[in-house]
């Protein structure tokens, strides 16, 4: 198990390296920094000197991949290849516009980002699988027929429009919690619960879908047909048989997604003004801020990364047929 | 010339489209297999009935991918008279075909909100009149609108009346034209089959005929239904308001289903090139080509794809704002931004269709047919064109329908999140995001939310439904069972 923990690192190492290599393509090859200057000091009336100054204060000012002017291994560190991208994987992700540590602040945010993604994933998980069994246990009956309706009309609407109705009718109409922000602690609850909720009901309608095709996939096989035959009842076969055996197909969907939860949604945090990293994102994207964007572009492939193989890993919990070689 | 033709790059694309799949469909009716899963396609009732509304949709937005600048008024009167030979001017202003159609709609803007249908705005303001004694006056009233509803003069209590009026003449119109469709359809089908025309029409409704014509005209009666009055209510009122300055939200609805087709349909021009390409590739010589695809896709799709959009999208924001010269129109500007986004889209959502293709051309190249094709020497180009690419289609297919609607709602949050289209272009996802704070407002402001939620919901869920209907018809594990 560990030789194949180990292996599957060193397969991680060059994809993140790749991630690396494009991410630094895309931010310093494709525009210069002097583009990325003249934009941030805005585009007329800018000084040479003034394009200098910001360029230096951000250590933009090196050679992209070799110093010549330089000795020793200083040829290839004091680039700025070097120092943006290659020491992000030493968790060193630089300094964000306004000066503060961007790595401190991605620690600080993860708390509220989980606060939020967390039980939006394990709730919306019970509720979508929940309700794909209760389809496939009334299968080609009007309630699955209606229930498939209301997901495909579910999955039309656009995940703007439940966050603008969610909070119009909770929050603005009932006002049962308050419309947006967030609590230090055990306070955070009540901005918890509507993110929360919408983030459930938005996900329904595709999950659902999802998962009852896997669930009728899976409920046409024989060893279905054997459990009816020696007289099991039907949600014994439901639960015991086809669920487990569903579990493969489930997990490659979700265990991706754990590592990413620390992320948390643009969308969601940004509209219920969530001090989480993605409304982190956002602000560095409104802000143009390319040390964020790029540090959280690297964090999240490490994330996805380690979700391919904790995915692995849960094979062998479900299916001991699978063996780590 | 009275105009001048403006050709965008995206039209030119989306024209482009449409006769590939012109060509397609007709490469399609001749190809038995094609032509039966087309048939099943055709049954579904659902599927039918989408597939309609989305003619509706596209027609909109393949009017509104002509493009031209109309000259200037002052220009062609001096030009006529023949006192200057000055090169005739044309606007900046690039217009399309729906806008000159549209021409009332675009063109009367109110100051601000106006309430759908109303004829007064929707905030108070200071009235200076003259009352009895010929003194100015100053009162705080409704302002009375420019337009909407302006040829009712000052006998607004007739409004109600006029509407029901309109209403109904449009009613019985759309009424009438749908019988003389259905009588036409049921002529049609009767002379086609041979029978008579109470047997047609009782095919036709008791889904005896080989094609859903049922779902067909009784989408086309609800879209007349709805498309009747609402044109005969728009050039006379603002049948779903006014935004914030004052523009018809029923124009930037109609406006916003062309951006929302484009990046739809463009999208895929980028993806399916990529994944066909790279993913038949790497299943067919499989060895070192496999396992650098096979890398190229793992590390493109192991960045979050809303932050690869996010990155790229910032950078093309550099690259668009340090070269102004490149953009003779803020018209051009916009489109190559709306065909940067697509490109970005595309590039960023390849991978997943790649990794099915590569895995089905795998199982493909160990069948017999291939081993046999090989064993007689055949090239492996012509192997992959003749063998391969015809049995991966239903696969590219379902993809291709099936990304259409997500890449619709993914332009609404992209936009939302400020790394969409240009802020100038109208798109549900900028109409949204203007109107989202508007709901804060006292007296609320709901239309133009509302109006942007109904027209993409119905685009969004046709699109839906239809690519269930190609689904079931052309994925053979599905359609095995059917």
């Amino acid at each position: 198990m560990l030789a194949y923990l180990v292996r599957r690192l060193l397969y991680a190492l060059p994809i993140l390296i790749g991630v690396n290599v494009i991410t630094f393509a895309l931010f310093f090859v494709v525009n210069t920094p002097d583009d990325m200057a003249r934009m941030q000091l805005g585009v007329k009336r800018v000084t040479p000197e003034a394009i200098d100054k910001w360029k230096a204060q951000r250590g933009y000012d090196k050679p992209l991949f070799i110093n010549d002017a330089a000795s020793g291994s200083a040829v290839f560190t004091d680039t700025i290849f070097f120092s943006k991208s290659a020491r992000m994987f030493a968790g060193d992700f630089g300094r964000a516009e306004d000066g503060r540590d961007i790595a401190r602040e991605i620690t600080s945010r993860m708390g509220p980002s989980l606060a939020i993604a967390l039980p939006t994933f394990v709730l919306g998980l019970l509720v979508t699988v929940s309700f794909a069994l209760m389809l496939t246990f009334f299968r080609a009956s009007y309630l699955d027929f209606w229930g498939v309706v209301l997901c495909v009309a579910m999955m039309s609407i656009s995940g703007l429009f439940y966050i603008i109705g969610g909070q119009f009718l909770i929050s603005k109409l009932w006002k049962l919690v308050p419309i947006s922000g967030y609590g230090s602690g055990l306070d955070a609850w009540k901005f918890v619960i509507l993110p929360v909720l919408i983030g459930v009901i938005s996900g329904i309608g595709s999950s659902t879908r999802w998962y009852r095709t896997i669930f009728l996939e899976e409920i046409s096989r024989d060893y279905v047909r054997t459990a009816r035959a020696k007289g099991l009842s039907e949600l014994v076969v439901l639960f015991r048989h086809v669920l487990r055996n569903a579990m493969i197909p489930i997990l490659t969907g979700v265990v991706v997604v754990i590592p990413l939860l620390f992320m948390g949604s643009l969308l969601t945090e940004s509209f219920f003004g969530i001090p989480g990293l993605g409304s982190y994102t956002i602000d560095a994207i409104n802000a143009q801020d390319f040390a964020v964007v790029r540090a959280m572009v690297f964090i999240g492939s490490v994330l996805y990364i380690v979700g391919l193989i904790l995915t692995d890993l849960s094979y062998t919990f479900v299916d001991p047929r699978i063996r780590f070689n | 010339m009275a105009f001048l033709p403006v050709i965008l790059w995206s039209d030119v694309l989306i024209w482009l489209l449409f006769a590939t799949a012109a060509i397609f469909g007709w490469l399609s009716v001749r190809n038995p297999l094609w032509r039966t899963a087309w048939q099943r396609v055709g049954r579904s009732r659902a599927g039918m009935a989408s597939a309609t509304v989305l003619v509706v949709f596209v027609g909109v937005g393949l009017l509104d991918s002509i493009h031209y600048r109309p000259r200037l008024e002052e220009a062609a009167a001096s030009a006529a008279s023949g006192t200057s030979r000055q090169p005739p001017a044309y606007a900046v202003e690039v217009l399309s075909v729906l806008d000159a159609i549209l021409t009332p709609l675009r063109t009367r803007n109110e100051k601000t909100y106006s309430e759908p249908l109303a004829t007064r705005a929707y905030a108070k303001e200071s009235i200076e009149s003259r009352g009895a004694d010929g003194q100015l006056q100053q009162s705080r009233d409704y302002p009375r609108l420019k337009h909407g509803g302006a040829h009712l003069g000052t006998d607004e209590t007739q409004r109600d009346a006029d509407i029901g009026q309109r209403l109904l003449r449009a009613l019985a119109l759309a009424t009438l034209l749908w019988w003389a469709l259905a009588a036409a359809t049921a002529a049609g089908l009767a002379r086609a089959e041979s029978c008579t025309h109470e047997e047609a029409w009782r095919r036709i409704w008791h889904n005896e005929s080989d094609f859903a014509w049922n779902a067909v005209l009784a989408t086309i009666g609800v879209l007349l239904l709805v498309v009747l009055p609402l044109a005969a209510l728009s050039f006379n009122y603002h049948v779903f308001g006014t935004d914030k300055v004052g523009q018809d939200v029923f124009y930037q609805v109609l406006k916003s289903v062309r951006t929302a087709l484009v990046i739809g349909l463009v999208t895929t021009l980028v993806t399916l090139p990529l994944a066909i390409f790279l993913g038949v590739l790497a299943g067919y010589f499989r060895g070192w080509v496999d396992d650098l695809i096979q890398y190229l896709y793992t590390t493109l799709s192991s960045i979050p794809g809303v932050l690869l959009i996010a990155a790229a999208v910032l950078m093309m924001q550099v690259l668009i704002d340090n070269h102004p010269q490149w953009f003779a129109t803020a018209a051009e500007r916009a489109d190559l931004r709306l065909l940067a986004l697509c490109f970005i889209l595309g590039v960023t959502s390849w991978t997943g269709l790649c990794r099915l293709l590569r895995g089905e051309t795998l199982k493909l190249r160990e069948l017999e047919y291939i081993q046999a094709a090989q064993a007689f020497g055949v090239a492996d180009l012509r192997i992959i064109g003749r063998h391969i690419l015809p049995n991966l289609m239903h696969i590219v297919i379902i993809a291709l329908v099936m990304d259409f609607s997500s890449l619709v709602l993914a332009e609404a949050v992209l936009s939302y999140v400020g790394i969409g289209v240009d802020p100038t272009m109208i798109s549900f996802g900028t109409m949204i995001n203007n109107a989202r704070m508007e709901l804060a407002r006292e007296p609320m402001v709901w239309w133009s939310l509302a109006a942007a939620f109904v027209f993409m919901f119905t685009l969004v869920l046709a699109a839906n439904l239809l690519a269930d209907a190609v689904r079931d018809a052309f994925d053979p594990r599905i359609a095995g069972s059917a």
